[in-house]
């Protein structure tokens, strides 16, 4: 299976669901980094939203719009401070029709 | 806003199930109470597999089924062990099930969070949606006095503040109450909902009316990660889904949702959600440390219930009914210490951990306080090793193929030895009947 696949898979999937994107006030930011850490790569395939995908020069990035808001990205990275994780503001982000 | 200086006697953070618990066993005693909750509606951040113990909710609502949205009752369970191809299983499908008052339910989260938070409602509570708490205040001795939300207003204060606020938390975490889950205390669950007309869930499942099957499934569909799949049936819909410990998902870089298409693909589930129509995908964390992840529950001004809690019993795969029974077990400690016209110190509030500890809540999860730990450490061989070793196992025994009987049991006990060593099938068991005890 190739990463294109993958990806548009999980796009396909994300499509099905309900969202109010705070535009331009992401609620999880990733801190500029040189290399990323063994925890924060491992988002790139570990979170369900696939909101992180690494760029030309090897480091993460994240765009936040599709996150399901799990917290998976916060246990793995807040700690070692790569990542700034809050709730979106009242009635924004994901808003579930089933749960 | 006009409550901006009223003071309330108590503020419940999250509509979850054990906010919606605590929120209607306080309002109904007549105590004065807000719950914020950040969504536009109650449910619309929760996610559960789901599946409702009836026994809980009675304890808090005992004519719930009148009007709750309850999808099916339960009246068969199957406890797969899969391979790559196949399943091995246990199966109990009873008729006693279908009793006046059933025992346990599927359920639709968001549907059924807003019938419990319209109970809060009708029971006195403010409840205030599309809001985030975004802090908590303290005065200068430390003590919880209110919170302030992500609205125009500022600060709102009340006698003692619950936390409801899931199993992320972010609230408490940051104020120091208590540490953030650890990856390898958390399970992350990724489940879609495939929608299917009722009668063809009917005929696919055997049941009748609003019968219910659910099935849960440990094996090489996790990956050799410490995990487990589900397929519950709603009334029009399936929830099927996948769950693995975060600390297994990061060190082994896999992908939550090339486990669940694997599942979907898998030759025993297949079939059953054939044709089916998605209409959502989540994710969600799970507490999975039991009992020695369970925080500081109380502090002055302050409780913590639910998921917040860790209050989950992985081994049972129960939840929900936790999180409702530390929420009404919190709001009964709450009321008494207001009817005694104490303060909601930390002392006084020790009321809600003596409680619990004497609940099932926590007899449960002291009883598995060891299970963590070993199905964490020994993943490999119990969620690859021996499913694998079941199924070969199985099929030797099914297979007529012209073998005498005494070579394949021969077969089937070196297979067994081959992979785990006599000592080493000996120290599972013991370790695994040490931890059940």
């Amino acid at each position: 299976m190739t990463i294109a696949v993958t990806k548009s898979r999980v796009e396909d999937k994300l499509y099905q669901n309900r969202y109010l994107v705070d535009s331009g006030r992401p609620h999880i930011k990733v801190r500029p980094h040189e290399r990323p850490s063994a925890n924060l790569l491992a988002l790139t395939h570990v979170c369900p939203a696939k909101c992180y995908e690494l760029n030309d020069k090897g480091q993460v990035e994240i765009t936040a719009d599709g996150c399901m808001e799990c917290g998976t990205c916060r246990i793995l990275c807040e700690t070692s401070g790569e990542i700034e994780w809050n709730y979106p503001r009242g009635g924004f982000g994901v808003l579930f029709k089933f749960g | 806003m006009d409550m901006i200086e009223e003071q309330f006697d108590a503020i419940v953070i999250g509509a979850g199930m054990s906010g919606n618990a605590a929120a209607y066993t306080m309002a109904s005693h007549g105590l004065k109470v807000l719950q914020l909750e950040r969504g536009e509606y109650p449910g619309s951040k929760n996610v559960q597999g789901a599946i409702m113990y009836a026994n809980m909710l009675e304890k808090i609502i005992p004519d719930f089924r009148d009007d709750a949205p309850l999808e099916r009752h339960l009246v068969e369970q199957r406890l797969w062990v899969m391979d790559d191809t196949s399943h091995t299983g246990i199966h109990y499908r009873s008729d006693d099930f279908n009793e006046a008052k059933p025992n346990r339910y599927t359920i639709i989260r968001a549907q059924f969070d807003k019938w419990f938070s319209r109970k809060v409602r009708e029971a006195g509570a403010t409840v205030l949606c599309e809001t985030t708490v975004t802090e908590l205040i303290r005065d200068a001795k430390d003590r919880v006095i209110g919170v302030r939300t992500d609205r125009a207003g500022g600060a709102i204060y009340a006698d003692v503040v619950v936390l409801a606020e899931g199993v992320c938390g972010l609230l408490g975490t940051r104020a120091g109450l208590r540490e953030m889950p650890k990856p390898q205390t958390v399970a992350l669950a990724v489940k879609e909902m495939h929608f299917l007309p009722e009668e063809v869930i009917e005929q696919r499942f055997g049941l009748k009316g609003d019968e219910g099957c659910v099935i849960e499934a440990v094996g090489t569909t996790s990956r050799s990660m410490a995990g487990l799949g589900f397929l519950y049936t709603n009334k029009e819909s399936i929830s099927l889904g996948i769950g693995c410990l975060v600390s297994d998902f990061a060190a082994m870089v896999e992908s939550p949702y090339v486990l669940l298409d694997a599942l979907k693909t898998h030759p025993s589930i297949r079939p059953l959600i054939a044709g089916s129509e998605v209409k959502e995908y989540s994710a969600h964390l799970i507490p999975e440390g039991g009992y020695k992840a369970i925080p500081q529950l109380f502090g002055d001004g302050w409780v913590v219930v639910g998921d917040a809690a860790q209050l989950n019993n992985a081994i049972h795969r129960e939840g929900s009914n936790l999180a409702m029974t530390s929420g009404r077990i919190a709001a009964e400690a709450i009321i008494e210490v207001k009817s005694r016209n104490g303060p909601m110190t930390k002392r006084n509030l020790a009321l809600y951990k003596a409680m619990l500890d004497k609940s099932f809540v926590v007899k449960d999860l002291r009883k598995y306080k060891d299970m963590p730990a070993l199905l964490h450490t020994n993943s490999c061989n119990y969620f690859t090793a021996y499913p694998r070793l079941m199924s070969q196992a199985a099929q030797n025994f099914m297979r007529v193929d012209g073998t005498p009987k005494i070579e394949k049991e021969k077969a089937t006990t070196a297979a067994f030895i081959k992979a785990r060593s006599r000592w080493g099938l000996v120290s599972d068991a013991v370790r695994l009947a040490l931890a059940w005890r």
